[in-house]
């Protein structure tokens, strides 16, 4: 007689498939969002398990801001290729010259409020439904609000006071012509849940997040690498250190930390003693204001 | 490791922003960056307090007019549990907030101020978890500390409630006086309490039972999607993926396919492309059938002696969610799991008092947040169970057919 007993990775990854396969069987063109971190990463494993032995059935987007670390971009062709998915790249750069957008300036200038440009671009250019994304209610209290089917209007805007009530696990993703839904089947996983699963199923990561040598500019208390994509000062303190990544952004706007963390398990160990949280350890676009995160949102950030 | 979610209902002045937080803090699950931001907003408090309150607000809006719009979700864990709180904000006028929060929970805790006693709200919030049919109810004495942690205050609040409840459709009751503000029997045993020698809060939340639905004379398997590869080495393959609400299946079990009462045999049972012999709720897996049949997404594989209901006509309890009313008469989509079929709203029968259990009859039309009884017809028919009998597959909602939005979540009787 089998136990009828899970644990809690498999009642995540069972309720997280129930809303892949509801995403599938709701919309008519889907696309998963795809960065290439350990969130969209962990995405594709459930989608991928989620319609075995069938494949994927909507592409893998991946929104490229011109400024992402070489070994996610790598990793993402393999991935894509590895799936059989279908791999669409939109680029902020183009959508930059297309539309005349002023890039932003200073120091650690990010283009990722430039993003959404170019993700409502690609929505409408493939008429996508709906988006699947990676984002987690414990990253942010904005994100700790928002629906699992999350309704955007035609400007990609959220409202939170306009959001649908989610009872039971009935989601409803009936939308107007021009609408999305931006959808969210990782939303009640928190870090260290996503990097136990990474570990349980064996999946692959790309190299930036075990530790590494990196030259980089000490900021305040954040670690930013040496890229082409940021100003250099005169008096920047440049160094060399041991580093890893605990979330992998943009080059501009993702900071690393300093770690010997070779494996999974020196990453679990890690992220379980460390005293701070993910985006304030790892995220400089979200330090600017309390309220960054709920602005983005509204402004059809995903 | 288990899995546990539940919800607090009760009001800031309750303390239940408190009682969040220091379930958050006392557990270690604030991280020192999110201290110094709430210490940077607990500006009027004294040097080196912080108001835990503050790690349960949310967006700017909601900061600005100190008030809280919608459920928030928290996560903590401790060695045995991981932990999912819906925090929804308990005034009146958002008990379609609460009914949210309390759809998905395992438990809830429902927080009375010790001065206060049983109110208004304890009352509302108790039916809403009666109504919800949430398994484990635990009912939080807090303030303690303000009636001098009194046995008798205690007590007295204790018979109170018992009273009250037994007019309500509960299962399981507890109790536990706590002092929210200053930690007592949250996660440590209070000295304050020599005379209570229950369970700490945290040590119930890291014990108490789930109940997990696993009557296998209810088995439910609504088909969500259909995969069929049509590759050339999975020519023939079909496969209906869904997700195990109750029950389990297995290879060789007869099964039916509801509405349209096909029978058939399973073939095999996939969860996540891997044969296995059984699949069990909450699984989502992928079930095989002997036959070639047509079954498409809404459709309801169940096996076992007690078969759901297959109606057109149906019951309900519904919480109206939406700022234009409900009115008898009116049309909607109505979503049972996978299956969503237009329906009328035929008759309003009556209006449940949240406060009073009271039953007003010759309603004409429910607005946001009133509870009322409805009889509806659907244009095709849909397949359920009582929410008291299997609130995995009792629950509904109701999307308005021209704006899209939920506008009422049901309980199908």
């Amino acid at each position: 007689m089998p136990q009828h007993k899970l644990d809690y990775l498999d009642l995540l990854e069972a309720e997280s498939i129930h809303i892949m396969r509801e995403v599938a069987g709701q919309f008519e063109r889907p696309a998963l969002l795809f960065s290439g971190g350990k969130d969209s990463i962990t995405l594709v494993q459930l989608a991928l398990k989620a319609f075995k032995p069938g494949k994927i059935p909507f592409p893998l987007v991946h929104i490229d801001t011109g400024h992402n670390f070489p070994e996610a971009l790598e990793y993402r062709d393999r991935i894509a290729a590895e799936t059989g998915a279908k791999l669409i790249v939109r680029k902020v750069e183009d959508t930059i010259k297309a539309k005349g957008l002023k890039e932003p300036a200073g120091k650690f200038a990010s283009r990722n409020a430039l993003q959404s440009y170019t993700l409502l671009d690609t929505i409408e250019e493939f008429g996508f439904d709906a988006c699947i994304g990676g984002a987690r209610r414990d990253e942010e209290k904005a994100r700790a609000k928002e629906r699992i089917f999350s309704v955007r209007d035609e400007f990609g805007q959220w409202d939170p006071k306009k959001q649908r009530p989610e009872l039971w696990n009935l989601y409803n993703g009936k939308i107007a012509k021009g609408e999305n839904v931006r959808v969210f089947p990782i939303s009640n996983w928190v870090e260290l849940d996503v990097w136990n699963y990474i570990k349980r199923e064996g999946i692959e990561l790309p190299s930036i997040y075990f530790t590494h040598e990196r030259e980089v500019i000490i900021h305040g208390e954040h670690l930013v690498a040496l890229s082409p994509f940021i100003r250099i000062d005169e008096d920047d303190v440049i160094v060399k250190k041991n580093v890893r990544y605990r979330t992998v952004g943009d080059m501009t706007c993702t900071a690393a930390v300093e770690s010997s963390a070779s494996s999974i398990d020196d990453i679990i160990s890690e992220i379980n003693r460390t005293n701070i949280s993910e985006r304030g350890e790892t995220r400089i676009d979200d330090q600017v204001s309390e309220a960054a995160m709920e602005d983005r949102k509204k402004n059809g950030y995903f | 490791m288990d899995l546990l979610r539940f919800i607090t209902a009760g009001s800031v002045d309750d303390g239940k922003s408190t009682l969040i937080g220091r379930l958050l803090y006392d557990t270690d699950s604030i991280k020192v960056d999110q201290l110094e931001t709430i210490q940077r907003q607990s500006k009027n408090k004294q040097e080196g307090e912080i108001d835990l309150a503050l790690f349960t607000d949310g967006l700017r809006a909601e900061r600005e007019q100190g008030i809280t719009i919608d459920v928030a979700y928290k996560y903590f864990s401790t060695d045995k549990r991981k932990f999912i709180i819906a925090d929804a904000p308990g005034h009146i006028q958002y008990t379609r907030n609460m009914v949210t929060g309390a759809s998905n929970s395992d438990l809830i805790i429902i927080l009375i101020d010790a001065r206060q006693g049983v109110v208004e709200q304890t009352r509302r919030h108790s039916i809403i978890a009666s109504l919800l049919q949430i398994p484990h109810v635990v009912v939080t004495i807090n303030k303690m500390d303000m009636v001098d942690y009194s046995e008798a205050a205690y007590n007295s609040i204790v018979d109170e409630y018992s009273r009250m409840a037994q007019t309500l459709n509960m299962k399981d009751i507890r109790f536990i006086p706590v002092s929210a503000l200053n930690g007592d029997n949250i996660v440590n045993s209070s000295p304050n309490t020599p005379w209570y020698t229950g369970q700490t809060l945290l040590d119930l939340l890291e014990t108490i039972d789930v109940v997990r639905d696993l009557d296998f004379s209810e088995s439910r398997f609504p088909v969500q999607y259909v995969i069929r590869p049509q590759s050339d080495d999975l020519h023939d393959y079909r496969g209906y993926a869904g997700k195990v609400l109750s029950g389990s299946y297995k290879k060789g079990d007869k099964i039916i396919v509801l509405p349209d009462h096909i029978e058939s045999e399973i073939e095999a049972v996939e969860v996540h492309g891997i044969e296995v012999e059984e699949a069990f709720a909450p699984q989502s897996a992928v079930l095989r059938l002997k036959d070639d049949i047509d079954i498409n997404r809404g459709d309801v594989i169940v096996t076992g002696s007690s078969a759901p209901i297959v109606s057109q006509e149906i019951e309900a309890t519904l919480c109206w969610m939406d700022n234009k009313p409900l009115t008898a008469g009116g049309k909607y989509l109505l979503q049972v799991q996978s299956r969503r079929v237009r329906c009328i709203v035929k008759q309003i029968n009556f209006k449940l008092d949240v406060n009073t259990l009271e039953k007003q009859e010759g309603i004409e039309k429910a607005s946001l947040n009133d509870v009322v009884h409805v009889t509806i017809k659907t244009a095709s028919p849909i397949v359920y169970d009582t929410y008291t009998s299997l609130r995995a597959n009792g629950g509904a909602i109701l999307i308005d057919e021209t704006a899209n939005t939920t506008v009422a979540g049901l309980m199908l009787s």
